[in-house]
């Protein structure tokens, strides 16, 4: 056990790398890096001074060093627009996102899992047709216009929610619907189809020889079993909606990380997008390494392994 | 009576003529299962007419190529078939009652209480999420509504009996700790734990290693004798059937094309299936140079060919076969063979 | 002994309605949403009735011509600047398709060849392969998106390559997979005793069985694509304007949305929702199709 922990740590660890390279690589791929890293309308000295910081006339590896260097302190440089660090206002606004991600998660399990269910246990029929049809739909429907057409049904028409904005528990209802409703489709498609293996596995078999009733079977036996990858789905899910909030925030104004990308790239504010762009890489990694290891705790069959 | 019932016919079928009081166990007649395909097209008969009795108490063992319906069969006996099956004729007369008109909530008191039934693998039979006191207390709470701390206690005994060592902290344990013989023990004891009349075992010894397998069939009969089991023996070996079983019945696409007592058919078989089949064991006394194996292959249950399933591949066959499909016909000492080589010597008409 | 048999069907469980026939037939209307999109996008200069960069200020926020205040003139009304939506719907269609399909097929191109040095060669090619699709893949893909838009600055060109950047490794992923368990196949370990080269093996013996699963993955990314670039277009880092595209018709029309204009943000999004869905089905459609391993009995 410990040893699998170390092993996908050093394989986590591995990926960081991988992930600081080709950010830095794709930085200076266009040429001259300086003209991302400086204000828009800078001078000729604060070019100069920006070459000096970063190093950018010393030889790659050194500047991949002070690079990495500055990542490992948490220096993600600063925000033209902001004036402070760019880890101090990621941090700031992360609450936010985790508040909206976290609400949206809700919605998405509580929709989509039950429906995956249901859909599961009367496969070929009529609430698994409606099933497929929501899934279709939540996955072809673009947040952003989910979200959009809401406030044209809420707000504008019929006057209900506030259309942007934080604060009040109404603000964050449609927001988190806009976000949740691709991700619901997504978890009641994988509830559905892992229950279906689950279903056809030889212990419900069993289950069902035992003559235990059906609500048994399907609670206790399959639910359990079933409901294992879509756990671990969602929980890298979560954090991939921190990160693909983005147009949803920008649409509702929402305060979190997603806008705070909007205002890097509206303002020209490099450091902003790029430190954004690296902890959103981290996080995911980070929350894959941990999956991995809560898996590993609470299976049984893999906790015993040596 | 269940409304899931659609009878076509007016009158109801009649009850078995045995006497009461030795009547079979368990008496199947003329039971089919079909598989039909979603868009309705294809039909694969995987029973097909099958008649077959046990006697309480007695061993039955059921013997054919894999696809030649045995699984089927035993999943048919207990109602726990996929959807996309349905059966499609017969009764099934389990000590008084028609198995195949009750309703399902009917039979969930039926399954594991009246008659259990043991899987093939035991890896897969149980929940890797669950310990096995969980799994091997649970029919107990079902079906007699015993409290935890009761049921539990229930489970440690029914360990002990299967021969589990240390069965107290065998209980807590998760299947994938234990053994493969272990874990079919296990699910063999889940079998006996609300004491059914009647246990089907499918190929319960088929994963099992070469030497395990001789100490699980003695526990089987030991357990069979406390119990006063009735037991179905699934398998496609005829050691087996030769050690355990006082009935036979030999499956080919989907039908039985021989039954009776076990030592009169391996004396004499009456079908040249079965015959073949004791053909091809291997014996280190007789002085063959070449291992005998049937030739051709098992027929296509959805496309099956007009006259007897074996005609294409049996040594014996004539033109009757090829044409006609045999019906099963009564032998003497109880026995029956569905092929015309038969009929010529049978005495009875068809069944 | 005769026993009456009456032929009882007693189901288990009810059976399925052909579900099954249904899902196998040929996906008519999203071939024909797709088809007429592409119609669209290349005959847009014969089809739209209005120039869609250049608007009358005097005409802004004409609502579609069956509401007061609309007119044929402008069938699906104007923007904020004047400019005919219905032209800008129908040119937008060019940006989504030509974006959406280049990308796709770049991406397509860019992770197959690459799944298949991975999974053929092994060893270090594929170490290094797979560590570099693993770590990409961590990054989420709208903002690893933006992130690169963000450096290059944004053209129509540059968001392909972009795309293609940021999708490639979802084909490489499945692709090795497939070579994987190809490379244990009877044929291949023949050519392999032949004396083929690897180049040969991999290029008449692997790529046209795993053809299919990038064909069907691209059907299935064309969808996510195009909602990408949608993002892209919305957050403004996407095709640059005057060009019109739907992701930037949602973003101008978020102007008008709070007095009810709802034309300029619900027919582009309309048409992207149906671009997608239609993506969507064929490439389930064709998943049913191509896979052996689901066609029912």
């Amino acid at each position: 056990m410990r040893q699998f922990i170390a092993r996908r740590l050093g394989y986590s660890l591995l990926s960081l790398l991988l992930l600081s390279l080709t950010i830095f690589f794709f930085v200076r791929v266009t040429g001259d890096p300086a003209t991302l890293l400086v204000e828009p309308g800078a001078s000729e000295e604060d070019i100069a001074a920006i070459h000096q910081q970063f190093g950018l006339d010393r030889p790659l590896w050194v500047q991949y060093g002070l690079f990495m260097l500055n990542l490992v302190r948490g220096d993600f440089g600063q925000s033209f627009y902001y004036q402070t660090p760019v880890l101090e206002l990621y941090m700031n606004r992360l609450p936010n996102s985790l508040l909206l991600a976290s609400v949206a998660m809700a919605f998405s399990l509580l929709v989509g899992i039950p429906t995956g269910i249901l859909a599961a246990v009367r496969v070929g029929r009529f609430w698994d047709s409606a099933g497929k049809l929501f899934a279709l739909l939540g996955l072809s429907l673009p947040s952003f216009f989910v979200g959009l057409v809401m406030i044209l049904l809420f707000s504008v028409y019929l006057g209900w929610l506030p259309s942007s904005g934080s604060g009040t528990p109404l603000h964050l209802i449609m927001p988190a619907f806009a976000l949740g409703w691709y991700f619901a489709a997504s978890h009641m498609r994988l509830t559905r189809s892992s229950m279906l293996e689950v279903l056809g596995s030889e212990y419900v078999k069993l289950a069902r020889l035992k003559g235990l009733p059906q609500a048994l079977v399907i609670g206790k036996h399959a639910f359990k079993n079933a409901l294992i990858p879509v756990l671990t789905l969602a929980g890298i899910n979560l954090v991939l909606m921190i990160n693909v909030a983005v147009v949803v925030e920008t649409v509702f104004a929402w305060p979190g990380i997603g806008r705070l990308l909007y205002e890097g790239i509206s303002f020209r504010d490099f450091p902003v997008v790029q430190g954004i762009v690296i902890m959103g890489g981290t996080m995911i990694v980070a929350v894959n390494l941990l999956v991995d290891v809560v898996y590993a705790v609470i299976d049984p069959r893999i906790r015993l392994e040596k | 009576m269940s409304n899931s019932i659609h009878s076509s016919a007016s009158s109801e079928p009649r009850q078995p003529l045995a006497a009461a009081a030795n009547r079979p166990l368990l008496e199947i007649h003329n039971l089919s299962t079909h598989y039909v395909s979603a868009q309705g097209t294809r039909v694969v008969r995987a029973v097909d007419d099958v008649s077959l009795r046990i006697n309480a108490g007695e061993t039955l063992g059921i013997v054919g190529e894999s696809g030649s319906g045995k699984s089927t069969l035993a999943l048919t006996i207990l109602r726990v078939l996929p959807m996309a099956a349905q059966i499609a004729g017969g009764q099934m007369w389990f000590e008084g009652e028609d198995l195949v008109r009750k309703s399902d909530a009917e039979m969930r008191h039926v399954r594991g209480k009246r008659i259990a039934m043991i899987l093939q693998d035991p890896m897969a039979s149980l929940n890797p999420l669950f310990t096995i006191g969980d799994q091997v207390a649970e029919p107990i709470r079902v079906h007699e509504g015993t409290g935890r701390a009761k049921a539990w206690q229930r489970a440690k005994d029914l360990l002990k009996s299967v021969r589990i060592p240390s069965p107290e902290t065998r209980v807590t344990q998760y299947p994938h700790e234990m053994s493969g013989g272990m874990r079919q023990r296990i699910v063999g004891a889940i079998g006996i734990s609300c004491e059914p009349r009647l246990l089907i075992a499918d190929e319960p010894t088929t994963s099992l290693d070469l030497t395990i397998q001789a100490q699980y069939l003695s526990l089987l009969r030991d357990l069979q004798r406390e119990h006063g089991l009735a037991l179905i023996f699934i398998t496609h070996n005829l050691g087996i059937v030769a050690r355990m079983c006082d009935q036979l019945a030999v499956m080919y696409a989907g039908r039985v094309v021989e039954s009776g007592p076990v030592s009169r058919i391996f004396n004499g078989p009456a079908h040249p299936y079965t015959e073949a089949l004791l053909n091809s064991i291997p014996r280190m006394s007789d002085g063959r140079q070449r291992l005998t194996a049937i030739e051709g292959q098992p027929p296509d249950l959805s496309a099956m060919p007009h006259g007897c399933a074996f005609a294409p591949r049996c040594p014996a066959a004539f033109d009757r076969c090829h044409k006609e499909a045999p019906p099963e016909f009564n032998l003497a000492d109880g026995r029956t063979a569905r092929c015309w080589l038969a009929g010529v010597s049978a005495r009875g008409a068809a069944a | 002994m005769s026993i009456s048999t009456e032929t009882i069907i007693l189901p288990s469980h009810a059976p399925p309605r052909a579900t099954a026939a249904r899902r196998s037939d040929f996906p008519l209307l999203p071939v024909i949403i797709l088809g007429s999109i592409a119609f669209m996008a290349v005959f847009a200069d014969f089809l739209a009735p209005h120039n869609p960069e250049v608007g009358a200020l005097t005409a802004r926020f004409h609502p579609p011509f069956w509401q007061d205040g609309g007119s044929t003139d402008h069938l699906l009304g104007t923007d904020q600047l004047g400019r005919d939506v219905l032209s800008r719907l129908i040119f937008g269609a060019r940006v989504s398709m030509v974006v959406g399909f280049t990308a796709v097929i770049f991406a397509g191109v860019i992770g197959t060849v690459l799944g298949i040095l991975a999974g053929y060669i092994g060893g270090w090619v594929d170490q290094v392969i797979m560590r570099i699709t693993d770590a990409w893949l961590a990054l989420p893909a709208l903002t690893f998106a933006i992130f690169l838009a963000a450096i290059v600055g944004p053209s129509m060109w540059n968001i392909v390559i972009i795309l293609g950047l940021v999708y490639w490794t979802r084909y490489a992923r499945v692709v090795r997979g497939e070579v994987l368990s190809l490379k244990e196949r009877e044929f291949v370990r023949l050519a392999v005793v032949a004396g083929c080269s690897k180049l040969t093996i991999m290029r008449r013996h692997i790529l046209p069985n795993v053809v299919n699963s990038a064909i069907v993955l691209a059907t299935l990314m064309l969808g996510v694509v195009i909602v990408t670039e949608a993002s892209l277009s919305f957050l403004g880092v996407g095709v640059p304007p005057p060009q019109p595209a739907w992701g930037l018709m949602l973003s101008d029309g978020k102007q008008g949305l709070m007095v009810g204009y709802w034309w300029l943000t619900v027919l582009p999004g309309c048409c992207i929702m149906l671009m997608v869905l239609s993506a969507n089905l064929l490439g389930d459609w064709l998943r049913v199709k191509l896979d052996p391993q689901l066609r029912q009995l």
